[in-house]
């Protein structure tokens, strides 16, 4: 299943408060596509990227697409977060990557749709926006967390993959 | 499935072959059409339980069995703590103590007919559901420390329910052996907002219809009778239960390694019983069943008290709450010895049978009820636990109808808005936020729960009482 998600325009963006991407751009949605693969009872996100982080980046963004698929409106209340963590094990990193950013998004009551992740060694620190839920929205499906089913974090010919199965 | 990889004991019970050099065994109980439909991934899983340490008689596999994590979805496992067994945080999975509370009324269906509309909007609006929804609890640390210890006592000390249907939930509504201490604070954050609530994905509140009694001694003791209304709650311990699950899942896989334990997949990830790796993971356990059952208690109030306002004469009372993701210290005869052991039911119901001191005394003579949930289209069951269970299963059932598609190729398949018209049109009516989901939980998603029921009624783990229509669901 690939569900693109709109891009909105810089002047939308900034009347709901999302001001500048986390790549210093203007904000938009990704619009490539995000990815998924079968499992019996639960969902296996992909990310794909030029390198690690980015594939790690766009795995957030499938992850967080369960959720939910609105784009950001201008009644929106912006919402950041972010994640640091210690972790040698490039994919543990992912799980937690995506965990972290579970954890984060329930705190701060909303979902995110913009992440930039960067690494040191062994320390990963990323960034994630989003919006808070509005109260009679339409939902996704809670993502409970991210498993270490399915988990691969590799090259490809075309750059980097990262996958692994959440459970919803 | 491959049925040249099994061997048939009989006609629900089949041993898996293999390797010669496996410590352990593995069986798959089902009828032979229910087994040669799991996928190969449960006897990959199932395998792979069997040759991890401590493990006493079989890895099992229930009639509803499907893949999981590290352990198949209605895999169960008993260990010895003092033969090196292992506590895994795979073999209890993210949403600890998952279970179902099932209320019985004194309601017909021809009563709530009337009143249905209504009815429904009232349920959707007072039972909080659906991803980032938040209840009306509010609680401070101190608060949390406290359900995680007491459990659904905390919550019947604050209004929620009366005492004396805790006697009706596994534990009396407290497991012991909770410790706050071994849960993050990050866990601890996560369940703000979420006490009270129902969550998303295939949790769901049902009012249902009894529409056919299997059993009529058994379902006289539970106060079943054919056209009576009850009502089902399926959730867990939420983002509490979800976060333990997360921390423990790569502390423990680390672990492990570290400990020497070869695990043939890391979704295992478990520790010796008797480490502190494993006493940790045991603590932040309990402390998430505690949440869940008092999370259930909740909910069962809030359902009640819809109800109510609705039939203010009306009795709703709790008929039984069990489990299905734990790991429980219980006491089995195995090779004519009784042994306390670590019960592992990664979306297996406990099922004690007649006779056992656990089981409430009301239904002791019939043994205790068993739930199995099934789609929003199809309908239940409730069992009874069974003497053959303990021997057969460690007094293990199944727990639910089981995918049998995965949630993509049911959003291939159906679209939310159409089924819940669909539903609609058959007497079922669907209050959702999440079309996504409603799709995704489609009836035909799901395998046959009137085949897996008689399946296990026919391995001997449990025995139908009484089927339940739905017809009325929230969910998430």
């Amino acid at each position: 299943m690939c569900a693109t998600l709109e891009p909105i325009s810089e002047s939308a963006a900034i009347g709901c408060g999302f001001r500048d991407g986390l790549y210093g751009d203007s904000v938009k949605l990704p619009t490539d596509s995000v990815e998924y693969f079968e499992h019996g009872a639960d969902i296996g996100v992909i990310g794909r990227g030029a390198g690690v982080e980015r594939a790690f980046e766009s795995a957030a963004r499938a992850m967080f697409a369960i959720m939910s698929e609105r784009a950001p409106a201008a009644a929106d209340k912006p919402i950041r977060a972010t994640v640091e963590f210690a972790e040698d094990d490039v994919e543990l990193a992912l799980v937690r990557w995506l965990n972290a950013l579970l954890a984060a998004a329930r705190e701060e009551r909303g979902v995110f749709f913009d992440f930039r992740l960067d690494r040191d060694g062994a320390q990963w620190r990323g960034q994630a926006q989003g919006r808070r839920w509005q109260p009679d929205e339409e939902r996704g499906t809670e993502v409970k967390g991210a498993t270490l089913t399915a988990l691969a974090v590799r090259a490809t010919p075309d750059g980097w993959e990262a996958r692994c199965v959440v459970d919803v | 499935m491959d049925l040249t990889r099994l061997e048939r004991i009989d006609d629900y019970c089949w041993r898996v072959k293999l390797p010669a050099e496996t410590k352990g065994s593995a069986l798959l109980y089902g009828d032979r059409e229910l087994v040669a439909a799991m996928d190969d991934k449960v006897l990959e899983q199932i395998g792979n339980v069997a040759r991890l340490p401590g493990l006493v008689g079989p890895a099992l596999a229930m009639p509803d069995a499907h893949w999981g994590y590290g352990f198949p979805i209605g895999g169960v496992a008993a260990f010895d703590p003092d033969q090196g067994g292992i506590i895994s945080a795979g073999g209890v999975g993210f949403d600890i103590s998952c279970g179902i509370r099932c209320l019985r009324t004194s309601l017909t269906f021809d009563d709530i007919l009337p009143k249905s509309e209504k009815l429904a909007d009232s349920l959707f609006r007072d039972i909080p559901a659906g991803v980032g929804v938040e209840g009306d609890l509010q609680l401070n640390d101190d608060d949390l420390d406290d359900i995680m210890v007491e459990g659904a006592e905390w919550t019947v000390r604050h209004g929620f329910g009366a005492g004396a249907e805790l006697e009706f939930v596994e534990e009396h509504g407290r497991v012991k052996g909770a410790v706050p201490d071994s849960v993050s604070k990050t866990a601890k954050k996560r369940q703000r907002g979420e006490m009270g609530t129902l969550g998303s994905g295939n949790h769901y509140l049902e009012v249902q219809v009894v529409e056919k009694i299997f059993d009529e001694q058994a379902a006289r003791a539970y106060g079943v009778r054919a056209g009576q209304i009850v009502v089902s709650i399926h959730c867990g311990s939420r983002g509490l239960g979800h976060q333990i699950g997360t921390d423990y899942l790569v502390s423990l896989a680390k672990a492990a390694s570290r400990l020497g334990i070869a695990l043939p997949d890391r979704e295992l990830a478990c520790a010796p019983i008797n480490s502190p790796e494993g006493q940790q993971y045991l603590g932040a356990m309990n402390a998430a069943i505690n949440v869940a059952l008092a999370n259930r208690q909740i909910l069962a109030h809030l359902a009640r008290r819809t109800l109510t306002h609705f039939f203010p004469q009306a009795t709703i009372e709790t008929l039984f709450d069990v489990s299905h993701n734990t790991c429980k210290l219980e006491e089995h005869e195995f090779e004519r010895r009784r042994r306390r052991l670590y019960v592992h039911r990664k979306g297996a119901t406990r099922a004690f049978g007649p006779g056992h001191p656990a089981v409430p005394l009301r239904y002791r003579e019939v043994g205790q009820p068993v739930i199995i949930g099934g789609s929003m289209g199809t309908g239940s069951y409730i069992l009874a636990g069974t003497k053959q269970s303990e021997a057969r299963a460690f007094s293990s059932a199944s727990h639910g109808a089981g995918r049998q598609m995965s949630r993509h190729a049911a959003l291939k398949q159906w679209h939310g808005r159409t089924l819940i018209d669909e539903l609609r049109r058959q007497g079922i009516l669907i209050r959702t936020r999440s079309m996504r989901g409603a799709a995704e939980e489609a009836p035909g998603a799901y395998k046959d729960v009137d085949a897996v029921a008689a399946a296990t009624e026919g391995a001997g783990l449990a025995r139908r009482v009484a089927f339940l229509r739905p017809k009325l669901c929230v969910k998430g």
